[in-house]
């Protein structure tokens, strides 16, 4: 079964491209429609947890569907089953990139993929921020300020930004709004 | 000791990554060239640009490269395996224990209102991680020209076009292999 797992999350672990997002349809198809190691209504939740506690998502669905099905030596197996094909490729990339890096050739393609990165991280940003509201605005602009301008470290701004929201939580529950 | 920064940095890196995969990117970035400078914001564009061409979620590429990249630095390649070891564990490790307690206890804790608050305080937080982290990358605090990432009109223009064909729902990885064949054209040795 261990074995199974990891060959299971092997997979998963060599065709997300992109990362994130992108395998969940994969673990979809792998863990709950070929293996039916979780019910459907189980994965919706696995998804909420998996997106509200830290660390990337792939891992951390991993570590769920692993722990569920063989306890800890399960999460250990799913965990190392999804990093060993990142951890490979990118060592194999690192030994030989630094000979390569000042090639004209592969210099001339980065020159033209960093714009493109930056292009796909804006992207996120404007999908998440559309339709929020003012307040929610000003604190995505003031975050992003504080930690480009002034250096801000995040780890500061998401723990203000954590005691902010059950200030105003608590605040909501005290003039008895029903939400 | 530089191994034991690179263990508590992606420690962090994995303890904090709310939101995963991009929200990370300010985390990596603010640890890897703000703090330590164990690289320069180009060098961090181009990982970024690799992670989106393989497999694996930037947090792993990220911590497998910089800690192979640190450890060659302190040694030569052993070092720098011995260093992508222990990046990458490290910032596995929250995601390992976290997640097991979070199994267990959040579910039943989602209606509480402390933890609805701080996660619904730290959502806008999140995203304004991602954006800081393209801003550090449009406008890097250092004025080196080996280090900035939009060196002329090209690169912006390459910049909207990626973005328009993000919102058309282009695979990104098609795009990103666009933009390195357009890179090749307009500054390839042709």
């Amino acid at each position: 079964m261990l074995l199974r797992l990891f060959l299971s999350f092997l997979k998963i672990g060599a065709f997300t491209f992109g990362g994130g997002y992108a395998m969940i349809p994969l673990i979809e198809r792998e863990v709950i429609e070929r293996k039916k190691w979780i019910a459907r209504e189980e994965f919706l939740d696995l998804l909420t947890l998996a997106q509200s506690a830290p660390g990337p998502i792939s891992l951390n669905t991993a570590v769920f569907v692993g722990y569920k099905l063989c306890g800890y030596s399960g999460a250990l197996a799913a965990i190392l089953g999804t990093i060993l094909p990142s951890f490979t490729i990118i060592l194999m990339i690192a030994l030989f990139f630094r000979e390569v890096r000042h090639n004209v050739w592969v210099d001339a393609a980065f020159r033209g993929m960093r714009p493109a990165v930056v292009a796909l991280i804006v992207y996120p940003v404007v999908k998440l921020a559309r339709g929020m509201h003012l307040a929610m605005l000003l604190v995505i602009i003031g975050s992003a300020l504080a930690i480009w301008y002034l250096g801000w470290s995040p780890v500061l701004l998401l723990a203000l930004g954590g005691v902010g929201g059950i200030c105003w939580e608590l605040i909501q529950i005290r003039k008895g709004g029903v939400r | 000791m530089i191994f034991w920064q690179l263990f508590i940095s992606y420690l962090k890196i994995g303890f904090f990554g709310f939101g995963g995969g991009y929200a990370m990117l300010s985390l990596i970035q603010h640890e890897v060239v703000v703090r330590h400078e164990w690289m320069t914001g180009a060098e961090f564009a181009d990982i970024v640009a690799v992670s989106q061409i393989t497999p694996g979620p930037i947090a792993i590429n990220s911590a497998t490269y910089v800690g192979y990249t640190v450890g060659v630095q302190y040694g030569g390649a052993g070092w720098g395996i011995l260093g992508s070891l222990i990046a990458t564990f490290a910032v596995c490790l929250p995601a390992l224990s976290l997640m097991i307690l979070v199994t267990r206890f959040f579910l039943r804790l989602r209606h509480n209102p402390w933890v609805e608050g701080a996660m619904r305080g730290m959502r806008p937080v999140v995203i304004g991680m991602i954006a800081s982290a393209a801003l550090l990358l449009i406008f890097p605090h250092s004025t080196d020209p080996a280090e900035q990432n939009f060196t002329d009109l090209w690169s912006w223009i390459l910049f909207a076009g990626v973005f328009v064909g993000s919102l058309k729902k282009v695979n990104p990885i098609l795009l990103i292999l666009l933009a390195a064949g357009a890179g090749i054209l307009l500054y390839g040795p042709l």
